[in-house]
């Protein structure tokens, strides 16, 4: 090895986490470094790893329900909402169009929340202080909406296989619309902190460019695939729960950069404003459980169903054989699939960049590592 | 051959004529009138067959490679021969547009000679199609690696070897990924069990018997 002088610069392994805070739960990074520059990552996954998949075949369908409110904590709804649907298919059951219809407007409700607790880490990250506290302060009242409806507010185990279990309480329709008005300002508050701030620009900007064939390579959906330009989103392209019946656009951006997927997702939550206030204007009255058995035995076959959670695709790859317990019920993560084109997108770029493109990926450990 | 595919082949299915024991042995008040209804309970995956266009260019190009074209609830899949699925899934991508390799997954079937079902999901951006390839593989068996063709498939297919002991053949790092390096055994399998594994912490551990 060369006599290193001062002036020269040696390849450094840095160790990132996995307690570092910037890194959203238990997140190792390995980064090899040239002087400020990463030459390349490798991410050590797992520390949360709980054995979901193993869980749900000692489990009735019924008992596992709950489980998967624990994956993407702060989607709790969507995971729900994803594995009912995939229970649903297999057994092939009707739910009726409230129960949709709810579900609906509780996911949408549940994606501005995940949205928001991503923005605001996100710019806490970067060093804007502020956000956090209003994001949260927005959130707070998703929460309370959830919390009024089914008695928990993050873990909220809301939907049934079948349909729901609860009747929307009194003053639903009316908490959501205030919501709904109320959040539109804030979005335009956030707007006006973030979207033309210079700092913000220069961190952002041109940062963990993932453009729209490596998304296609490297299985990326959600947000990030969105604002590399590909106009795809599962609500569209292979619509649940009845969102063909909703008005709303998808939004994309180009660059396919951090502050591409910033503005994309700051759409989204409009676009969510704008589901939820037609769900409850059209939210039709009738029964909210479909028929389904006591005893749930879904007959032997297996099923795909994925749904667009509000990091990506979300699917449950389910095997029945026709007794109470899944044979095999497997989770595509959307965090954990994004994850892997963090090298991808790290590469070439600063240290703190680093930090930047984690939380534009919008992970969440706890269903990385399941 | 095609009985074998089937999920649950061999485990018995429930019978399914069996009425449920009434409580008591006495006479009910009104048998005849609400007859338990006799639901027949299929003993095997009642699939359709699945016919388009792409399955007349699959059935062209790989013949007998390719064993069966089912769909079921509407999701279309395909069950091949496992060294034939890298050259299907490569044509997928390169002449039918599946440029989307949603989960590499495998399921376990200890009882049958080939114990592995083998998934991999695919969507076609241009089409609006997702389709299943399956493929069974033995104990042993090292499928080959799809990464040339997805990067995606390196880290789930890292995750089926981390779950199943399923090596893939030309993989860049077959290790494991979500269990630490030093585990042993790979737990989506059927025979280990979550209460064996809890005991023998314990015992190892905290030199007592497991209360489980």
């Amino acid at each position: 090895m060369e006599q290193a002088t001062f002036l020269d610069t040696n390849e450094l392994v840095l160790n990132m986490g996995p307690q570092h805070p910037s890194t959203h739960g238990v997140l190792r990074v390995i980064l090899k470094l040239d002087g400020e520059k990463v030459l390349g990552t490798e991410c050590v996954i797992g520390y949360l790893h709980r054995g979901v998949e193993k869980i749900a075949e000692n489990r009735t369908y019924v008992q596992f329900a709950p489980y998967v409110d624990r994956m993407d904590y702060v989607a709790a709804v969507s995971n729900g909402l994803g594995y009912c649907l995939a229970i649903e298919t297999l057994l092939a059951v009707e739910i009726p169009e409230r129960a949709q219809a709810v579900r609906v407007i509780l996911s949408e409700l549940n994606r501005i929340a995940s949205h928001l607790l991503w923005l605001g880490t996100h710019a806490l990250d970067i060093g804007a202080i502020t956000p956090v506290f209003y994001c949260f302060r927005e959130r707070e009242e998703v929460l309370k909406i959830f919390e009024k409806y089914c008695g928990a507010r993050l873990t909220t185990h809301a939907f049934r296989i079948g349909g729901l279990l609860y009747e929307t309480y009194d003053g639903f329709e009316k908490d959501c619309l205030t919501f709904c008005d109320w959040l539109e300002g804030k979005v335009d508050e956030y707007e006006e902190l973030l979207t033309t701030n210079r700092i913000w620009l220069g961190r952002t900007k041109g940062v963990g460019i993932l453009n729209a064939e490596d998304c296609k390579d490297y299985g990326v959906t959600g947000p990030v695939l969105r604002a590399a330009g590909v106009k795809w989103d599962i609500r569209k392209a292979l619509p649940y729960s009845g969102y063909e019946k909703y008005d709303f656009d998808v939004p994309t951006a180009e660059n396919g950069d951090t502050y591409d997927r910033y503005l994309v997702r700051i759409a989204e939550m409009r676009q969510s404003v704008r589901i939820i206030r037609q769900g409850v204007e059209n939210l039709p009255s009738g029964p909210i459980k479909g028929k389904v058995a006591k005893v749930l035995k879904p007959p032997i076959g297996e099923a795909y169903t994925s749904i667009e959670a509000p990091k990506g695709e979300l699917g449950y790859f389910v095997v029945s054989d026709g007794s109470t317990q899944p044979y095999r019920l497997r989770v595509r993560p959307p965090s954990f699939v994004n994850l892997q084109a963090l090298d991808k997108m790290c590469r070439g770029s600063l240290v703190a960049d680093v930090v930047a493109i984690i939380g534009t990926i919008d992970i969440v450990l706890g269903e990385v590592d399941r | 051959m095609a009985e074998e595919s089937k999920p649950g082949a061999e485990k018995p299915a429930e019978p399914a004529a069996k009425p449920p024991p009434k409580p008591g042995g006495e006479t009910p008040p009104k048998p005849a009138a609400k007859p338990p209804p006799k639901k027949k309970v299929p003993t095997v995956m009642e699939v359709s067959p699945w016919e388009s266009p792409l399955v007349d260019s699959l059935r062209e190009r790989f013949g007998d490679q390719i064993k069966e074209f089912s769909s079921y609830r509407d999701q279309s899949f395909l069950v091949a021969e496992l060294s034939a699925v890298v050259p299907i899934i490569e044509f997928l991508k390169l002449e039918q547009d599946f440029d989307y390799l949603v989960d590499v997954t495998a399921v376990d079937y200890p009882k049958r000679e080939n114990r592995f079902d083998l998934i991999w999901i695919l969507y076609s951006f241009a089409r609006n199609t997702r389709i299943r390839v399956k493929a069974q593989a033995g104990e042993g068996d090292s499928p080959a690696t799809v990464t040339s063709a997805y990067q995606t498939a390196n880290w789930l297919e890292r995750e089926v070897f981390d779950m199943f002991g399923i090596t893939f053949d030309g993989h860049p790092n077959m290790t494991r990924i979500l269990l630490p390096d030093e585990w042993q055994g790979y737990p989506l399998r059927k025979e280990h069990s979550i209460i064996q594994q809890d005991e023998d912490w314990v015992r190892e551990n905290l030199h007592i018997e497991s209360a489980q």
